[in-house]
């Protein structure tokens, strides 16, 4: 079995989102009409640290056009609370005040230091332009080891730039023992390069007070607008309640958009300022500096084995980039990676230990896998290495210290527990699909003629945990929210379904596969199935999109409720039929008594019965609407192994991806078509890691590479296409069965390509490649070990 | 100054300040909100729409350069609530996912087949390097292209 | 990303352009495709107070035989350069230099005339044009002009065009039978090249460099070498010389001399076949 029994679940059902989206009808919120709107820019820091000593708007408002500016100072009183972090991972966890207007001191390039406001989108453009700011230059703060030395701070006030420094080591001496013990360790440092996350489209705002009521309407490019809404009422002293927010068409968001951000702040507060509506969209440049950016981290890791192979322990130090201050989850990232670092192996011995530092660029926060591919990465380059030492070959080390099928539930020794898994056969399909021994023949035959373009092949085996999540677990980790999901379902009077999700896609298709799951459900056409989502006002409860939760907690909850519903509907056809319920059936969209089609009703009548309620049984409520908050008992945890042949250019370190191979295992599948695109997407952005992307800062602190010319985000002419396969091993822990998968291609990727390439290039005595394996840094690594 | 483009087959005239981009020419001017800025340095190719036929990318063109001749816009694609097949192909081969690249990408490769150039693998995918999307890993974007341009993917 | 507000006046002739721009002086810049100019704008790099678009002179986008040579109006876009039967026959090295610019939007807009007078040393363009030993036509107050490629790019983002004349022709002598390479190194396919070689040889040789200095350079070194008899690998250690490459996130001035010289060869190779 591949997928969910069903008629439709399990098939890959071409989505309802693409028409308007193929058509140009979606509406992003830069597409929003909004009749005498002004617009907002943004004067930005070009500094990456330097006290504001003034700002003189003289010639900004001479522009035509240009109807205010707004410093920081000015918009101070607008704010009840500075910007929030809902993750404050340790009780003493240093979290710098921060305005969505810098009051004083800018302390990235980026950081907003005034506001202009214009009539129009170039005028608004002009006015930023204009705008004179005088800057008292500070000492910027870029590297993170630098960083934590405190030579600089970044904020005077708290006296030290470590934000916190958050341990799990549920065993110390056992640790200690199993590296006294070993007769192999080796220790790694890797780096997690920033990234800057991309989605295509920037993000955007637009503000729109409603003429009676007092209420505020906030469309914003978000993936979260269920929690921005506690947010924005928070900050910004507004009731809840009279605060909606809508996330139109969204153009992508890998974690990006997971934030509550200070333009969004700042355009309620000047829409309620000047009792009008206001917007502002994003630059390509501004977006590299003013959206978060992802990973940032140093990884220090050892690794334990005994004479066999069998790895004994892990022990891991993260030092991890904040940036300049806490964003929504910013230390959290870290964390989400922390109980993973043994990865797929069944390592008894567990410690872990991450310190959050602040540096003068732009804060991180989660970006695609956020924590999750950082850790894959990890252990699965130190796996290669321990691979090396003992003088195993890279599969062989894997399969001796996978975690069994017959462990599962597996309590891991970071004290979680890994739902299902089989990784074993993923590997071995894996390496089938890129025809390995073939791979390694030529290999050695290309070695043994000395050729300069060298071939390797690399792998690794990922687990990831996702669908976040049980809230109980969150609250263990200091999460100052829940990991919940919310679903309705109703079967409205002529038999349509209507399903209000909680969760808020952008790219992912949620309204196909909620569809899917309904439509099954009651034996209806999944076009007869509507989904509502991303606006607080018509799904109110909702803890939104993103960590790979949609389906394993959103699309759960849509099947319990659209259950509810179902099992009030036999309770009607019961009363009316004058049957008992254990006597009907449910087939093909209708009640019957057992046996006996002439006696069924389709599930529309019985919603028009509900709706009518003419004869419903005593005491039941009229209408067939059930609402379920789903609070999932555990994580999920989809695995598998990818591998990659590449060939080498040793002249030049260029590096080709020739063969790619993804075997994964998300659980049951809803649409295949479109966990296949999860992957196809994920993969590449893994694969852009290891190979083109960083944003790179100098030591200034400033961003050299903030436009799409430089930052090097891959084109289709850079790729390969992928052989996917996967296999299916259902989580125990929901009705369906499934996993999460957004994130799964991501996680896989980076620790293959790179695998691949020091596999190419070992021969030569290279052990390591710092990603991005750009051909620059490749040759020299060449030209470093020739002179050896 | 005064502009007059054939758009999606109607003429647009207006008055326009020489500095206005095409592409917000498109959006803020006609009411033309498919085709979308992505990046600002013609990389991405979010924008592009069909100059005379041939894709170009809005974002790097003048509205008074466009004056006197012909765009096409996503929203001039598809005729009659028809899909236009390269379109088709886009959803048949799940080709988009956020979708905020797809109509550039969708004119891109109209442009693309329209020239000769979508015959294979190899040259589709030399052919969409000029629009990113971050979402498909393009895998699917070019089996659609693929398609899309095959035999019926081309209207003239 | 917006420009800076400016003027616009379109030409309607070679001669109007050069009247045009007599009459607006520094602060104008001749508009032809745009996208070499409108980038810097947005970025507010450049901040012309007066665009004069020639964009629209039909008269200059042509391919012909010119006997001895290929003549190619200079607004021709890169797309039709690409595209034209007689460019693949008699100059391939063009064909495929014009179809590696930028991508396929950029191709149908940008033209090779617009790409020579920016005379950006990232470009591939000026490169081929020293490789091919073009020849320019201009035409100022003066009347006309004829401009070999050797001394036409003068700086970065310099050339020998006078500030009140238009390119109007690229003459590119015909090598249907020569030998040919162009090696663009790169990080993806849209990209500029980190660098690039753009070679043809027959009985002599002629090679261009992108990106190994403030202008586009040509290989004298390795051309003298070879004319003096050496050995490709040895005319292809001297790729370098006189070159004076940038650092940036892509390359290393020392990275980028070993590109030249390892792409020098290849090109060679490939052209010696």
């Amino acid at each position: 079995m591949t997928a969910v029994m069903g008629t439709v679940m399990g098939t890959s059902l071409r989505r309802k989102e693409d028409p308007r989206l193929l058509t140009g009808e979606a509406r992003f919120v830069d597409d929003l009409v909004l009749p005498g709107a002004r617009w907002l820019a943004m004067v930005r820091s070009p500094e990456a640290h330097a006290r504001i000593t003034a700002i003189d708007a003289t010639a900004a408002l001479d522009t035509p056009g240009v109807e205010a500016v707004l410093t920081g100072k000015e918009l101070r009183e607008a704010w009840t609370q500075p910007m929030p972090c809902a993750w404050p991972v340790t009780d003493d966890m240093k979290n710098p005040v921060h305005f969505p207007v810098a009051v004083d001191e800018a302390c990235y390039v980026g950081d907003i230091v005034a506001v202009v406001v214009a009539s129009s989108r170039y005028a608004a453009r002009d006015g930023a332009e204009a705008v004179d700011v005088t800057y008292e230059r500070l000492p910027a703060v870029v590297d993170l080891e630098d960083a934590l030395s405190d030579r600089v701070l970044v904020h005077e006030g708290l006296g030290t730039n470590r934000s916190y420094t958050w341990t799990l080591a549920p065993d110390p001496p056992a640790v200690d023992r199993a590296f006294a013990g070993a007769a192999h360790t080796v220790r790694a440092r890797y780096v997690q390069q920033r990234l800057i996350p991309e989605a295509m489209e920037p993000r955007g705002v637009a503000v729109v007070p409603q003429p009676v009521g007092g209420e505020i309407v906030l469309y914003s490019s978000t993936q979260i607008p269920h929690i921005l809404r506690v947010m924005v009422g928070l900050t910004l002293g507004i009731p809840e309640q009279k605060v909606r927010i809508i996330a139109p068409a969204v153009g992508g968001g890998f974690g990006s958009k997971l934030n509550v951000y200070a333009e969004e702040l700042i355009a309620v507060a000047l829409a309620r300022r000047l009792g009008g509506p206001v917007r502002w969209t994003e630059e390509r440049r501004e977006n590299a500096v003013a959206t978060i950016q992802g990973r940032g981290q140093i990884q220090d890791i050892e690794l334990a084995a005994d004479a066999d192979g069998k790895v004994t322990a892990v022990r891991v130090q993260i030092l991890a980039d904040m940036g300049a201050y806490l964003q929504l989850v910013t230390p959290g990232i870290p964390l989400l990676g922390a109980f993973l670092y043994h990865g797929v192996y069944a390592i008894p011995a567990y410690s872990f230990e991450c310190t959050g530092v602040f540096t003068t660029k732009t804060p991180t926060d989660a970006y695609r896998g956020a924590g999750r591919p950082e850790a894959s990465y990890a252990i699965e380059r130190a796996m290669d290495e321990m691979a090396h030492e003992i003088g195993l070959a890279p599969d062989e080390i894997r399969r001796r210290n996978y975690i069994q099928p017959e462990q599962f539930p597996y309590a891991s020794p970071a004290g979680l527990t890994f739902d299902s898994g089989d990784y074993e056969p993923t590997l071995d399909r894996a390496l089938e699909l890129v025809g390995y021994e073939g791979i390694r023949k030529e290999q050695a035959d290309r070695r043994a003629s000395g050729s300069t373009r060298h071939l390797g092949v690399g792998m690794a085996t990922y687990v990831e945990m996702c669908g976040l999540a049980p809230s109980r677990v969150l609250a263990s980790l200091n999460y100052v929210a829940g990991g919940w999901e919310s679903a309705t379902v109703r079967l409205l009077p002529t038999g349509k379904a209507q399903v209000v999700s909680g969760t808020t896609p952008h790219g992912q298709g949620h309204e196909t596969c909620w569809s899917m799951i309904v439509a099954d459900k009651f034996g209806i056409d999944p076009d007869d199935v509507e989904v509502l989502h991303s606006d607080t006002a018509v799904s109110p409860l909702g803890l939104d999109t993103y960590g790979s939760r949609s389906l394993a907690v959103g699309g759960v909850a849509v099947e319990l409720a659209a259950q509810k519903v179902l099992d009030k509907a036999r309770l009607i056809a019961a009363h009316q039929m004058e049957a008992n319920e254990d006597d009907l059936e449910f087939v093909g969209g209708a009640f019957q008594v057992k046996g006996s089609p002439a006696s069924a009703v389709p599930i529309q009548a019985l919603a028009f019965e509900a709706f009518t309620a003419h004869n419903l049984p005593d005491g039941m409520e009229p209408n067939l609407a059930e609402q379920v908050t789903f609070d999932p008992p555990n994580f999920v945890f989809p695995f598998g192994t990818h591998a990659a042949v590449v060939e080498v250019d040793e002249e030049t370190g260029e590096i080709r991806l020739l063969d790619y191979a993804a075997v994964d295992d998300c659980g049951n599948q809803v649409n295949p078509m479109i966990v296949a695109g999860q992957l196809h997407g994920g993969i590449v952005q893994g694969i852009a890691q290891a190979l083109w992307e960083e944003a790179v800062y100098d030591e200034d602190g400033q961003l050299l590479n903030a436009t799409l010319v430089d930052y090097l985000v891959p084109t289709a002419a850079e790729l390969p296409n992928f052989k996917l396969d996967h296999t299916v091993t259902p989580s125990p822990t929901n009705s369906l069965g499934v996993k999460g998968v957004g994130e799964a291609g991501t996680i896989g990727s980076a620790p293959t390509i790179i695998n691949a390439v020091v596999d190419a290039l070992s021969h030569l005595g290279i052990r390591d490649v710092t990603m991005p394996a750009t051909p620059q840094r490749v040759w020299k690594l060449i030209e470093e070990a020739k002179a050896r | 100054m005064q502009v007059s483009i054939a758009l999606n087959g109607a003429t647009s005239e207006h008055e326009v300040e020489p500095r206005l981009l095409l592409v917000h020419y498109l959006r803020d001017v006609a009411g033309l909100t498919g085709t979308n800025v992505g990046c600002d340095t013609s990389s991405c190719g979010a924008c592009t729409v069909l100059l005379d036929g041939m894709s170009v990318k809005s974002c790097t063109v003048l509205a008074v350069q466009a004056d006197g001749r012909a765009v096409t816009t996503i929203e001039g694609l598809a005729t009659n609530g028809e899909l236009h097949p390269m379109q088709a192909a886009f959803r048949e081969h799940h080709g988009l996912q956020c979708g905020f690249c797809t109509p550039g990408m969708v004119l891109a490769a109209v442009s693309l087949a329209a020239e000769g150039g979508a015959g294979d693998e190899a040259a589709v995918r030399e052919g969409l390097e000029g629009n990113l999307c971050r979402c498909t890993g393009y895998q699917n974007i070019v089996a659609a292209v693929l398609d899309g341009a095959n035999g019926n993917g081309v209207r003239s | 990303m917006i420009t800076a507000p400016f003027d616009y006046v379109r030409a309607d002739s070679v001669d109007h352009a050069v009247q045009l721009l007599g009459t607006h002086g520094e602060d104008a810049k001749l508009l032809a495709g745009g996208h070499s100019l409108l980038p810097l704008m947005k970025l507010r790099l450049a901040t012309p107070s007066v665009l004069i678009d020639v964009g629209r002179l039909a008269e200059l986008s042509y391919v012909r035989d010119g006997g001895d040579h290929v003549a190619i109006g200079a607004l021709t876009s890169h797309h039709d350069v690409a595209t034209s039967d007689m460019v693949a026959t008699d100059v391939p090295l063009l064909r495929r230099v014009a179809g590696q610019i930028g991508d396929p939007q950029v191709r149908h807009l940008g033209t090779i005339g617009g790409s020579v007078v920016h005379g950006d040393p990232a470009s591939d363009m000026p490169a081929a044009m020293l490789a091919l030993r073009a020849t320019f036509v201009t035409v100022g107050p003066g009347g006309q002009r004829e401009h070999s490629v050797d001394g036409f790019f003068t700086g970065f983002l310099e050339t020998a065009i006078g500030a009140d004349e238009v390119l109007t022709e690229i003459r590119v002598p015909k090598v249907p039978m020569a030998g040919w390479s162009f090696q663009k190194f790169q990080r993806r396919a849209q990209d500029w090249a980190v660098v690039g070689v753009a070679c043809v040889r027959n009985d002599t040789v002629g090679i261009g460099l992108v990106n190994m200095g403030s202008t586009s350079l040509r290989a004298t070194a390795v051309e003298d070498a070879l004319g003096s008899g050496a050995s490709i690998a040895d005319a292809a250690a001297l790729a370098d010389e006189g070159t004076e490459p940038v650092d940036d996130l892509n390359a290393s001035p020392e990275y980028r001399r070993h590109l030249a010289h390892v792409l020098v060869r290849r090109a060679l190779e490939e052209a010696s076949r």
